[in-house]
């Protein structure tokens, strides 16, 4: 009671009848703040806006609810697409509206408490100083709105339709089916069997080979920096030679070279050395795995090893030195000054070699197409769950089904990251201007 | 004595180790090399050291018959100016992001690097869509674009966490002296951010050049194809019969992209263990 009887008698101004008119139409509020500018700029974007944008907003939104409703005409998928864009520019409108309601309120408060309007200048000043961290961002942010979150709610929204080839536009319409693909995934056998099999894979593959590429590493940067080695500047250049090279062409020589019938590894080494038919690298699931993980240590070792250099040149003496009048073994220092400053300096970086090796779709495809094809499954031997669902959308459309695997995958693998950044420093907060 | 034959065993099999592995290193890339001298088309017939050494495929590559220049010049127009573009608007995010309080400033950019995480197959067929319906589809703009706004995340948050390691005071000093927001940006982070920046414009030149999943989905017409697509064609359709050309194409892209990362990768490294682990 007594705080409004005050509002009346420290400007008769009122902040909810600014907020209230400001809900009625954006920009009233502001005229009534005598925010004349703003208040004229607020009405002009959202009277154009009723004009041209709603009704196209509201074409978006009904083809999202029902995804088209005559079969040959309503076309579902990009019926989808717009629903998703309209979804997108509904929020951004959303916040510019709950943005001039907050601002009527604002500054209808500090009439109220008797503050005098700045000159023209110092005003726009100010507005410049507040708004110009969200210019910077705007370029970048309103990239990834269409590169990154219009694509993942798009395929997000997939994963609840039944959109495959069977029952594809424009000859059929797509509907809304709920949890039904996920469902299916857990109780039909032919997707429970290879969900299962390429799930267990992809962690074998990305724990070994990555494990892999990191052991490599750190062992040679090791004894690299021994300090008895001499021409180390040549031997480090050769050893980071495999990550100057292109991956894309590599892995198509070493596909290349695996061949079963005329790839040099069988015919220069394996059939000379061993003696037989060569090994079916190709064509037998255990030894295209095999083939997979040791090109990726050739691929990969020389990043860490890279980065592992950099860290050790970094090292003080003075830890090994203490260490040796300590009378420590190598190991002990190896244990307890090399590799703790190692994996404290690189730890966020080799988490992503992790997180990448997940999601390491070129080497599976390039190499093998994913092969050999496996009996029962509709997936291949060396298929890791990226490119089993490169083969779903691509090869045998079954969009909604690659979707609901590209979820399950997302959240696994965002998680983990999530929880990783958590644990590392990476994620502190440093102090503001 | 002992010590010090036991050394000189120690340092024989360091070298040793350093031997083998560089063979494993060799093996390949010298293959390869031999395999675009060796005459004709064909895997089975070629050998590590050409016994008819030519350069036949050199010199079809360059011929009317290939599109292999075309590629090379579009791949070339879009490495450049994605490398250009995603320095000049990741600079501008991190910037934000590094010196500024604002809404989703906390948070903002480690909820983009974790969405990213999610595959990217399902969202080419979005992009595609996309692209179709403002008419960018089958053109480098659009891929341009695509390629400029997936970076942003991953490479905002290398710069951002090099920017937080240059001193506050310097550019509060700056503003006493009143320089503007954007003087201190491109007087004081700019220069002395160089280092992760030429690592970042390096990252997104090289990415675009081998990239051949997304050019391939969206680039539909063989005079728009870039290098990786176009190579990839080379020996998926007949995959035995074209590898030779295939080595020899390859190589021409290789040998330049290797010896600059060879020549900048000191660089590489220091950039991102600064902004990597301080981030």
């Amino acid at each position: 009671m007594s705080s409004s009887v005050r509002t009346k008698l420290a400007g008769k101004h009122n902040p909810t009848l600014a907020m209230l008119l400001s809900i009625v139409f954006a920009g009233f509020g502001q005229l009534y703040n005598r925010r004349y500018l703003k208040g004229v700029i607020f009405i002009i974007i959202e009277t154009s806006f009723l004009i041209t944008v709603l009704p196209w907003l509201n074409y978006g939104l009904w083809g999202l609810r029902t995804l088209g409703t005559i079969p040959g005409t309503d076309h579902s998928i990009r019926l989808l697409v717009f629903g998703v864009l309209s979804l997108i520019a509904l929020i951004i409108l959303g916040t510019l509206y709950v943005f001039n309601v907050l601002d009527a309120r604002k500054q209808a408060m500090k009439i109220r408490d008797g503050w005098k309007p700045l000159p023209f200048k110092e005003t726009m000043r100010t507005v410049y100083d507040t708004a110009f961290p969200y210019l910077m961002t705007l370029p970048g942010l309103l990239l990834m709105v269409f590169v990154v979150i219009f694509p993942l709610i798009f395929s997000v929204l997939l994963a609840f339709t039944n959109y495959n080839l069977f029952n594809s536009p424009p000859r059929h319409l797509v509907d809304w089916v709920g949890f039904e693909n996920f469902k299916n995934l857990i109780s039909v056998d032919m997707w429970k069997d290879t969900f299962i099999s390429v799930f267990a894979w992809t962690i074998v593959w990305t724990v070994v080979a990555t494990t892999l590429q990191i052991g490599v590493g750190l062992f040679l940067a090791v004894m690299v920096n021994d300090p008895r080695i001499k021409f180390k500047k040549l031997i480090r250049t050769i050893l980071i030679l495999p990550w100057a090279v292109p991956a894309f062409v590599t892995i198509l020589i070493f596909a290349a070279m695996f061949n079963d019938e005329f790839g040099a590894i069988n015919r220069d080494i394996i059939i000379p050395l061993i003696g037989g038919d060569g090994l079916p690298w190709l064509s037998d699931p255990f030894y295209a795995r095999i083939a997979i993980i040791m090109i990726q240590t050739w691929l990969g070792f020389p990043f860490v090893f890279a980065l592992f250099t950099g860290v050790l040149q970094s090292i003080s003496k003075d830890w090994y030195e203490a260490a040796d009048v300590d009378g420590g073994s190598r190991l002990q220092k190896f244990r307890h000054i090399t590799f703790p400053h190692v994996m404290f300096a690189t730890a966020p970086l080799l988490i992503m070699q992790y997180a990448q090796n997940f999601n390491n779709f070129n080497i599976i495809y390039l190499f093998n197409e994913g092969g050999p094809p496996v009996r029962g499954q509709n997936a291949g031997g060396t298929d890791i769950l990226i490119s089993w669902v490169y083969k779903l959308t691509f090869d045998t459309n079954n969009y909604a089904m690659a979707a609901v695997i590209s979820i399950i995958m997302g959240l696994l693998i965002s998680g983990f990251a999530f929880y990783q950044f958590r644990q590392t420093r990476s994620f502190k907060e440093e102090g503001e201007i | 004595m002992n010590q010090k034959t036991k050394s000189k065993i120690e340092v024989t099999a360091i070298y040793l180790v350093i031997a083998v592995i560089s063979i494993i290193i060799f093996y390949p890339l010298i293959w390869t090399v031999g395999m675009s001298f060796n005459q004709g088309s064909s895997l089975y017939s070629s050998s590590l050291i050409p016994e008819n050494f030519s350069i036949e495929h050199y010199k079809w590559l360059f011929s009317a018959e290939s599109d292999y220049l075309i590629w090379y010049k579009n791949s070339l127009i879009v490495s450049t100016v994605v490398a250009a573009g995603s320095v000049v608007i990741t600079s501008f995010v991190a910037y934000a992001f590094s010196r500024y309080q604002f809404v989703g400033r906390k948070n903002g950019l480690y909820i983009f690097l974790l969405l990213q995480m999610f595959p990217v197959m399902m969202a080419m067929v979005a992009l595609y869509i996309f692209l179709n319906i403002i008419g960018l589809l089958d053109t480098l703009t659009g891929l341009i674009l695509i390629y400029l706004g997936g970076q942003i995340p991953f490479n905002a948050w290398l710069v951002k966490g090099y920017f937080d390691t240059i001193p506050r005071e310097l550019d509060q000093a700056a503003r006493i002296d009143g320089a503007g927001h954007l003087r201190v940006f491109w007087s004081i982070m700019l220069p002395l951010a160089k280092p992760i920046l030429a690592v970042v414009a390096l990252f997104n030149f090289m990415m675009p050049m081998f990239d051949f999943l997304l050019p391939s989905i969206v680039l539909t017409s063989e005079e728009n194809y870039t290098l990786a697509v176009g190579l990839f064609n080379f020996i998926n359709d007949q995959f035995s019969n074209n590898f030779t050309r295939f080595a020899a194409g390859s190589i021409l892209v290789a040998v330049p992209i290797a010896a600059i990362y060879l020549f900048l990768q000191r660089y590489l490294i220091s950039g991102l263990t600064a902004g990597g682990s301080k981030g």
